[in-house]
């Protein structure tokens, strides 16, 4: 019993303190599937309210996808519930080789490897590949499991300036000696909803003999025309080193992730990643339900086309509607309100409007940069759509917003 | 020597228009992340044709041009 009264007033301290900034987290409990239209019960203990979900990773609605249900059921028939064993003990089946081989197919690489989840893959796969000999040069927004990952490898790490390739190129001369250069980013970038230059990066890396990683969580089953992700896109599949993503979003919803890339690569990972070493890989039905995943977008690009088209009457809507969004094509779409606490009343009152969508700020974001950060799915209809952004006008409205310039915004409410 | 570490600083770390001094704590002050301290020894080192030795460039001791530049002249010889 070491938990004693001054150590529970150091945490209730601590947490307060967290709740006077406005940083507490609260979870909105949510009775339904996961999809369009649910059911939430918000705040606790309140009566259920149907809303439409905006604010989901479901980009591709394979949440709660018939077909995708009834592969996990089958799975879960045919192959049981867990494995009791990390994989390379007693814990990998043929479906856990069948899928890899599927996404290696899908993604245009030479192998995969999974993992628990993505953040797993980024935080084992530097350790494993690099050594303190060689370098990692990083986007300065990738995602916080990458900085985990790179922290916990012993290679020297640097960042060049958010998408800017001149810096990138300084800092590909500046480590030059290095026996390894790995540059790092994210394909699509989760708050802004922009997309990795590939393309040049790829040239860059061609031309000072470095190794390209990429996270394409946010474009996994979507990016690019057939859906393959950022690479697609800027037409370089084949020359990525290293992708990983995760199946917690477009790709199912569920969870799992991968390391695919260079055959050498994933092999090293196999040998030496220790999330893959020293935890249970993913369960069997859901294991089956990426397979089903996979089978569906490779038939066709239905459901990334309706994602596309969403996603333009989306970004379309809201222009019209007078409020200022991050530009771009991804079906993440921010809606910039600059200011905290006017971010968190507009979600509050959307949110009365029958719309859930979350309002981010700093430190999730930079000060000043406080948002709405929406996200479009093949799932929704434009009737969805139609009502979220009559909610938006509605709410815009109300705090004067719409039509104002950043400027303007700022002057009233303030950074 | 003070002017091009506080040029490099700028040129490197600030996006904005924030004021950096010769004083002006930089990495307690959030301007330049631990992780890019990095590249700033590179720099010096590449620069000034010195070595400094990993248990010296300490968050501490790159906390301003000033310190930096105290460390550097430690190292030239
Ligand atoms: C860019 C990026 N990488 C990795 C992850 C982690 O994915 P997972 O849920 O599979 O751990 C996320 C999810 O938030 C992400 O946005």
């Amino acid at each position: 019993m070491a938990f004693t009264e001054k150590t529970r007033g150091l945490y209730s301290e601590i947490l307060t303190g967290l709740q006077t900034a406005g940083l507490f987290k609260q979870e909105r409990f949510i009775h339904s599937a996961q999809a369009a239209d649910i059911e939430v019960e918000y705040p606790t203990g309140a009566p259920l309210k149907k809303v439409i979900n905006i604010c989901a990773n479901n980009y591709l609605g394979m949440s709660s996808h018939p077909e995708v249900v009834k592969a996990a059921h089958d799975g879960l028939d045919s192959h049981g519930y867990g494995m009791s064993s990390v994989r390379f003990i007693c814990g990998t089946q043929d479906i856990h080789r069948t899928l890899e081989s599927m996404v290696t197919q899908f993604l245009g690489t030479e192998d995969t490897i999974l993992f628990p989840s993505c953040l797993d893959a980024n935080g084992g796969v530097f350790e494993a590949v690099l050594t303190k000999d060689d370098v990692m040069i990083s986007d300065r927004l990738v995602h916080a499991s990458i900085i985990d990952g790179i922290r916990l490898c012993s290679a020297m790490h640097d960042t060049f300036k958010h998408s800017d390739m001149e810096h990138l190129e300084e800092k590909l001369q500046l480590h030059s000696d290095k026996r390894l250069k790995m540059v790092i980013t994210d394909g699509v970038f989760s708050m802004d909803g922009d997309t990795a230059k590939l393309d040049k990066m790829v040239e860059l890396c061609e031309k000072y003999n470095a190794l390209l990683f990429v996270d394409d969580s946010h474009a996994s089953g979507f990016i690019g025309k057939t859906g393959r992700g950022t690479h697609e896109k800027y037409g370089v599949m084949g020359e990525i080193d290293i992708i990983t993503t995760t199946f917690g979003k477009g790709l199912g919803g569920a969870s799992g992730g991968c390391v695919s890339g260079r055959r050498e690569l994933v092999e090293m990972c196999r040998q030496k990643a220790r999330p893959y070493l020293f935890s249970n890989t993913i369960a069997p039905p859901v294991v089956a339900g990426v397979i089903k995943v996979l089978e569906i977008l490779s038939a066709s690009t239905d459901r990334r086309d309706k994602l596309e088209h969403n996603t333009e009457f989306w970004r379309k809507g809201l222009i019209d509607a007078g409020l200022i969004i991050k530009s771009g094509d991804t079906p993440i779409v921010p809606v910039m309100l600059f200011n905290a606490k006017l971010a968190q009343d507009v979600s509050r009152d959307l949110y009365e409007e029958g719309i859930y969508a979350i309002g981010f700020f700093f430190p999730v974001v930079s000060q000043g940069q406080a948002r709405i950060r929406t996200q479009i799915s093949a799932g929704h209809e434009i009737h969805h759509l139609e009502k979220a952004l009559d909610a938006f006008k509605k709410v815009g409205k109300k705090y004067d917003i719409l039509g104002k310039s950043k400027q303007e915004i700022i002057e009233r409410y303030g950074m | 020597m003070k002017d091009d570490i506080k040029k490099y600083v700028i040129k490197e770390y600030v996006d904005d228009d924030t004021d950096v001094t010769y004083d002006t704590p930089l990495i307690s002050g959030g301007i330049v992340d631990s992780f890019s301290m990095v590249s700033l020894k590179r720099f010096l080192e590449n620069k000034y044709q010195i070595s400094i030795p990993d248990d010296k460039a300490t968050p501490e001791a790159f906390d301003s041009v000033n310190k930096i530049c105290l460390l550097v002249n430690e190292y030239l010889k």
